[in-house]
């Protein structure tokens, strides 16, 4: 019976050849480790915000006048309210966690290098599109930080010389942020930006399985044709569009191999998950803002404006820059160098643990200088908070600089032609 | 190269909980101490709400009937003991004083506590701020307070807590003349922290209780999904 309905499927959509390619049959390195769940779980955490979504929807009010007390009367009145805005607003913060974890992976391993230049494009692209859901949700329950976070945000497009203001006036679509802006936002926020992150997942999908997948010793897992002798070869099976053209050495099908791993991964993950969502889903104050706790008003700021801890770097990077617009270049500078990472890296090593000793130093300085950008932007600005925030800067587009420079002619170790671990 | 990694990784896990730093609003907050569960507690918060607070500051987010069905009152003696608002028992607690007006008579409306407890530091801010008005005859009430400067709310408990002066250290004295003793206005204004901490999320103990039903079944099958995967992994060499 169901074999005959697929086999009736089949003859019209490729679905069991699909799904081997993709899944039963696709070659994935042997030795792929902790770093490598993160991808995995960024797309748990997508499904997770476009679920809880769908249904916060359904009770949520869109309007300047009404979405605040809708919020709280999802969080009393509608069954299990609660536990969907505090999944989704977790989930919000989780996403970056994992998204960062991710880049980092790729930045550490070199999975951005040749071939996969494009692939890490769509990853970025997606982490674009992410900045902008995130910022558009939080304007959403319409709280006074999302009122003041909005207003600062919006206002750096202003900086931008002569259509500065009208392309503000664009963006709000109103004098000041009102219901109109808010109506957009949920327009956007609900419909534009999860229909486009949605195809940029596929696209990235599809684009690393054309490719392959990297793993942390970034050995091709591909070999030419022939150059295998056959005992060496894998004894799995895997779909003839990978090995029609190379022979494949120590992978392992993505399913179930991976799929019962990333499984162990993925409950790990929901443990972390549900102990912040369960018992401190404010996370300390950094997932939900204190001030977001009373309706948005135009004539109230808060104290210390900061936006949500995901955009302190990029915040910081605004902030320490004293022209507001040299400051919003340098924050979407910030941006732009990560999308040209494969070209700023001109070497063809690709894991860490074969590259220079420069490279390991560049990249931790990197993380630190970028984690130290994330938390400056949560704290006030004061003069030594600055001084720190700059170098950090300078550290942050330095990474791009030096790896430009030193990969070059770097001096690398021998990397093995086999996966070892 | 593999040691620095893992110390890389662990570098970044140590770090995370920096960023859980809560900033602290410079203040002193005493310990209000109090307790969720304490369901005699939240019906005398409850109750000194509605007699003290409720003529100025509404909770339009909270109804009455759910608050009910929470603290454990009956619905037959919540309208008939705790509803002076409100025509039907599924109404959100609110007054009618005009907002307007109200503004102009204390400088700024009094705000809806429904969610104070969240929008400030927790009930201790309220369990503090209730006990800390002083004796002031620049303000335009005679009274100011120390954990909200310049605050424009009259001190309204003043007949049960008595009067309080600053001395010029910014000592705050013992309050005289009030109906109750210290420690029984402590107790008051504990219960009626706790209220708020209550309306500011009702559903606060439930989420807790269930979060330890999840977790244990997600520890309960973490241990099979680790068996599955050491299964299937025995093929991989």
């Amino acid at each position: 019976m169901l074999a005959n309905l697929m086999a009736w499927i089949d003859k019209r959509l490729p679905l069991t050849d699909a799904v081997n390619k993709h899944a039963g049959q696709y070659p994935a390195p042997k030795n792929f480790n902790f770093w490598y769940v993160f991808g995995v779980l960024a797309s748990v955490v997508l499904v997770n915000q476009l679920l809880t979504g769908v249904w916060l929807t359904m009770s949520y009010e869109p309007s300047g006048e009404g979405a605040f007390a809708s919020v709280e009367y999802i969080m009393r009145d509608v069954d299990y309210g609660w536990l969907l805005r505090y999944m989704h607003s977790t989930g919000a913060s989780a996403f970056f966690v994992v998204v960062y974890m991710h880049m980092f992976r790729g930045m550490m391993y070199g999975s951005y290098q040749k071939p996969r230049e494009l692939l890490w494009i769509f990853g970025m692209l997606i982490f674009l599109v992410l900045m902008a859901e995130a910022f558009m949700g939080y304007l959403l329950p319409w709280g006074n930080m999302s009122y003041w976070g909005a207003q600062v945000i919006i206002s750096l497009f202003g900086a931008i010389p002569i259509i500065g203001d009208d392309l503000t006036l664009w963006i709000r679509g109103d004098y000041v942020i009102s219901g109109a802006t808010l109506n957009r936002f949920f327009a956007l926020h609900v419909i534009a930006m999860p229909l486009v992150l949605v195809v940029l997942v596929f696209l990235h999908i599809l684009a690393l399985h054309e490719v392959g997948s990297n793993n942390p010793e970034g050995t091709d897992i591909k070999k030419p044709k022939g150059s295998v002798p056959l005992e060496e070869h894998s004894k799995f099976t895997f779909h003839e569009q990978y090995t029609k053209k190379y022979d494949i050495v120590d992978a392992i099908p993505f399913h179930p191999y991976y799929t019962v791993k990333d499984l162990v991964a993925i409950v790990i993950f929901l443990i972390i998950f549900s102990w912040v969502m369960f018992f401190n889903p404010e996370g300390g104050g950094y997932f939900m803002e204190a001030p977001n706790f009373e309706p948005a008003n135009g004539l109230k700021t808060p104290e210390h404006i900061a936006p949500v801890w995901y955009f302190g770097p990029f915040y910081t990077i605004l902030r320490v820059i004293p022209d507001k617009l040299l400051g919003a270049v340098g924050m979407f500078s910030a941006i732009i160098v990560l999308f040209l990472l494969p070209w700023f890296d001109r070497g063809t090593v690709k894991s860490i643990k074969f590259r220079c000793t420069a490279h390991t130093v560049n990249l931790a300085q990197f993380v630190i200088c970028f984690i130290a950008l994330g938390i400056l932007g949560t704290l006030p600005s004061t003069p030594v908070y600055n001084l720190i925030g700059t170098i950090a800067t300078f550290g942050y587009f330095g990474f791009f600089l030096a790896l430009w420079v030193y990969s070059k002619n770097e001096k690398t170790k021998p990397v093995p032609e086999r996966v070892s671990g | 190269m593999n040691k620095f990694i893992r110390a890389f990784t662990f570098g970044i896990f140590a770090l995370v909980p920096m960023l859980t730093l809560a900033a602290s609003s410079g203040v002193h907050l005493d310990k209000a101490g109090n307790d969720l569960s304490d369901k005699e507690s939240l019906k005398r918060g409850f109750e000194s709400y509605i007699n003290y607070c409720l003529g100025c500051h509404q909770l339009q987010y909270q109804r009455y009937n759910r608050t009910f069905e929470d603290l454990g009152i009956s619905e037959a003696d919540g309208i008939a003991n705790y509803m002076y608002t409100g025509d039907k028992v599924g109404d959100h607690i609110t007054n009618t004083m005009p907002a307007k007006d109200a503004a102009k008579w204390f400088g700024n409306t009094p705000p809806d506590l429904t969610l104070m407890a969240r929008l400030k530091p927790g009930p201790d801010y309220i369990y503090t701020y209730l006990r800390s008005f002083y004796v002031d005859p620049e303000r335009p009430f005679g009274v100011n307070n120390t954990v909200l400067k310049n605050a424009g709310m009259p001190h309204v408990l003043q007949g049960l807590q008595g009067v309080r002066t600053m001395d010029e250290n910014g000592k705050l004295s013992e309050a005289t003349g009030g109906s109750m003793t210290v420690e029984e206005y402590d107790a008051f204004a504990r219960d009626l922290a706790n209220f708020l901490e209550y309306t500011g999320e009702p559903s606060k103990l439930k989420r807790e209780a269930m979060g330890y039903w999840v977790i244990g079944f997600l520890f309960i099958f973490l241990i099979f999904a680790y068996l599955l995967k050491v299964e299937y992994w025995k093929d991989v060499h």
